[in-house]
């Protein structure tokens, strides 16, 4: 079974989600789950070592070799991304029950699970697959989960928002699917490799341009990119809170997996540059949406709208790291994708715990909170202060790799941007810790989390300390990914 | 049809442009997929939308604004889009690279290699397997997320009778009792027939579905979940994804890669009919009781509203 790790990743979640929905009472299908999530966490890490030692794997589905059937690759990029979506959805589905209880009506639960294993079995497909198009398919898979999974929430008003990510959600995969449309008539196969090698040296020049323009900006909308960003704060402050935890940590990330595969690997950073200015395009958007996602996140009144609008900030980091086009450039924004993840993953497994037992999530229920759910809001400001990018957290660890690439290309106004960006955050930050602990709590008493909530919480807070002080783990991951796509096209 | 204020119009003909596009696919040679757009454009599509009209209603409510942006934007797109198709290589032409490359295995090798005669099932089945079992996925998660957003989780088939859509229609009762049999077992036929002629679990799965909302729509919902009650259908469109995704499974324990069905006979010709026949029989499994399930939710959801305001 050992060799059929790399599908295995893929296939357990996926099939799990239709066991879940056989098992149909809530607990059953959150237990299944549960150990649906651990299996796959378990493999991530195998993965995750075997192509540390060994290099990269390839895996020929349906016996039929690249390019005539559908490979799976888990090399240095995908298995980092891999591990993150998998350190995440494990923490999420541990707490999913005791926040869904307080959250839906009991019948939501089970589909839940449904929709949570899909849209994780969707995305880790995006990431395992070397095939073009099969990435197309699970894109699919995960954003209809999304959709289904922000419609569940409470609000009606989240429906409009689910309505809303789906008209944006489509397009978006449509210019995908488009662009890769044109690839195949230009190349004839849909296999990543195969095409990055076909694709240099070709005649039709508009056609080119056209599918990589269709491409990048289908991709650009699923990632959020300013000014693409609309769907983002609301789908994110509408869906059930452990959903949001789930996808602020992972749905962008594997957008941006995405892209950097297609932009380095398939495409060729030279060759989209040449036809348009992607790179500075990208540090732009990029430094227009960190400063101004941070100031809308300052006058929010919803906590969950806060860390959303800063989800669309990081965002812009992220872009920067790679619009900037260095080795440094591409370390930092694959760094700051998994330490991002871990900063989102635990702020919103916090506010899950607060909607769990205080009921909302503005922010006037954050009042004496500190005194009150003293575990719980512990854990928050562990990851708000990686969120600023304090010293000795996994925040600052990506934030000064950033900074020091905006350096090597002797770009100094991005390095005052990301100053600037973590003193906003420190800002829209101490906002909340600031009602938190010095505001007097009025009313009912409320009672710290459960368990259960805290646990995934305090894992996801200790991780981005771990990693801000051991950065063996991510520095050398994210190193290895970036020699590798650096080395595949010079 | 997008001049249209009458949204039944609209619903009507975006069946047409279906069936078109299904013409179209036939002039170019591409029967499989004129089929699946033939069953899906102008079959269940028009058929489910028109079940969202009885419950959003038939006019639309406001009179539109032409908006500059949005009619800018289109036009730049639509002009990149010109652009480009410009220089694909023209239809049919024969060192076009999609001709070429990889294609030409399927072509030359796939009798010898799978031993079925129609090439887009071995391609679709085989060759690219995976994207079909994602496929499938694909209309699953539809399903689930439809039922789960306007049934609100666990269906329960209703205890009191509800009046069909169509019940005074005694001539389309008739005709229809004379039709839906025949409508289910060219399903069947669809569906095994898939590997020598166009068609297969998908085409099979919505033909299958068409009959039985024909038969919803006639005869009342509660006699059609008489037949197919939620709870059922709620496990058999979990059972056609299990369905495909255990024979890659099987394939693992016997020792071929996901989805390697040469493995499941002595012979691997032999083991690619049987792999392909089951799982195109968990496509139309789950494809038929997907499309069921969400044309019983949308007319559930309708109806209990309904009630609500009587």
């Amino acid at each position: 079974m050992l060799s059929h790790l790399a599908v295995l990743q893929v296939v357990v979640p996926l099939l799990a989600a239709p066991t879940c929905l056989i098992l149909e009472r809530a607990r059953a299908a959150w237990l299944f789950a549960c150990l649906a999530c651990l299996l796959s966490l378990g493999i991530s890490i195998a993965l995750f070592m075997q192509v540390e030692a060994s290099g990269p794997i390839s895996y020929a589905l349906g016996g039929w070799e690249a390019p005539w059937g559908i490979e799976y690759r888990i090399d240095a990029l995908s298995s980092f991304v891999l591990l993150l979506i998998n350190l995440v959805a494990a923490a999420v589905i541990i707490g999913a029950n005791s926040s869904l209880t307080a959250e839906l009506p009991e019948p939501r639960h089970s589909p839940f699970y449904v929709l949570f294993l899909l849209c994780f079995a969707g995305l880790q497909g995006i990431v395992a697959t070397g095939d073009a198009f099969n990435v197309f398919v699970f894109l699919e898979i995960s954003s209809l989960a999304t959709y289904a999974l922000v419609a569940l929430g409470r609000d009606r008003r989240a429906l409009f928002a689910a309505y809303q990510y789906l008209i944006v959600g489509t397009i978006g995969a449509t210019f995908y699917l488009i662009g890769i449309g044109f690839l195949y008539s230009l190349t004839g196969t849909l296999n990543m490799a195969d095409m990055a090698q076909l694709l240099p040296g070709l005649e039709e020049q508009r056609l080119v341009a056209a599918a990589f323009a269709f491409v990048v900006i289908g991709i650009a909308m699923k990632l959020a990119l300013f000014p693409l960003h609309g769907w983002l704060p609301d789908a994110y402050s509408q869906a059930p809170s452990m959903a949001t935890a789930f996808l602020a940590a992972s749905a962008t990330k594997v957008a941006l997996y995405l892209f950097i595969r297609m932009y380095f690997e398939v495409l060729g950073q030279d060759a989209v540059n040449a036809l348009f200015p992607v790179g500075k395009l990208f540090l732009l958007l990029g430094a227009i949406a960190v400063i101004l996602a941070s100031l809308a996140a300052i006058r929010q009144n919803n906590v969950k709208r806060v860390f959303a609008l800063s989800s669309v900030g990081q965002i812009g980091y992220l872009v920067i790291g790679v619009g900037l086009g260095n080795a440094l450039g591409l370390q930092a924004a694959l760094l700051h994708l998994f330490n991002h993840g871990l900063i989102k993953a635990a702020l919103f497994i916090a506010v899950a715990a607060v909607v769990c037992r205080v009921g909302g999530s503005r922010l006037e229920d954050f009042r004496g909170l500190g005194r009150a759910m003293p575990w719980t809001m512990g854990g928050m400001v562990i990851g708000a202060l990686s969120l600023i990018g304090v010293p000795l957290t996994a925040g600052f660890v990506s934030k000064w790799y950033l900074v020091l690439a905006a350096m090597e290309s002797g770009l100094w106004p991005l390095v005052a941007l990301v100053l600037i960006g973590s003193f906003i955050a420190l800002f829209y930050v101490w906002r909340i810790v600031e009602v938190a602990y010095f505001q007097p709590r009025d009313g009912a008493a409320v009672s710290e989390a459960p368990l259960m909530l805290l646990l995934p919480l305090w894992a996801m807070a200790l991780a981005n300390l771990y990693f801000g002080i051991d950065t063996s783990l991510t520095v050398g991951g994210s190193e290895q990914a970036v020699n590798f796509l650096m080395g595949s096209r010079p | 049809m997008v001049r249209a204020r009458d949204l039944f119009a609209t619903v009507m003909l975006s069946g047409i442009y279906g069936l078109l596009s299904a013409s179209f696919f036939i002039l170019m040679d591409a029967a499989d997929v004129a089929f699946t757009e033939a069953a899906v454009g102008a079959g269940i599509f028009p058929l489910l939308m028109l079940t969202v009209l009885t419950s959003v209603g038939r006019y639309e409510a406001e009179r539109r604004r032409v908006r500059y942006l949005p009619l800018f934007v289109m036009v730049v797109l639509a002009g990149a889009l010109f652009a480009a198709v410009l220089q694909m290589p023209p239809f049919g032409a024969v060192d076009a690279p999609s001709h070429g490359h990889v294609a030409q295995r399927y072509i030359q090798d796939s009798p010898a290699e799978i031993g079925i005669p129609n090439m887009v099932t071995s391609v679709l089945a085989s060759y690219r397997g995976f994207d079909t079992l994602g496929e499938v996925v694909v209309i699953f998660t539809a399903a689930v997320g439809v039922v789960v957003i306007l049934l609100g989780g666990r269906p329960k088939t209703p205890q009191q009778s509800t009046q069909a859509l169509m019940a005074e229609h005694k001539v389309l009762r008739v005709v229809g009792k004379m039709l839906i049999p025949l409508i289910l077992l060219f399903g069947l036929y669809v569906q095994f027939h898939g590997e020598y002629g166009p068609g297969g679990g998908f085409q099979a799965g919505v033909i299958f579905a068409v009959g039985i909302i024909l038969y919803a729509m006639l005869f009342g919902l509660s006699n059609a979940q008489r037949v197919v009650p939620l709870g059922v259908l709620r496990w058999l469109v979990a059972l056609g994804v299990l369905i495909y995704g255990s024979v890659g499974l099987a394939n693992l324990v016997v020792g071929g890669e996901y989805l390697n069905y040469s493995m499941l006979a002595s012979d691997p010709v032999t083991g690619q009919h049987i792999g392909i026949i089951l799982i195109e029989l968990g496509v139309g499994i789950t494809v038929a009781s997907a499309m069921v399930l969400i044309f019983f939710a949308f007319t559930r959801a309708t109806r209990s509203r309904d009630e609500l305001e009587e």
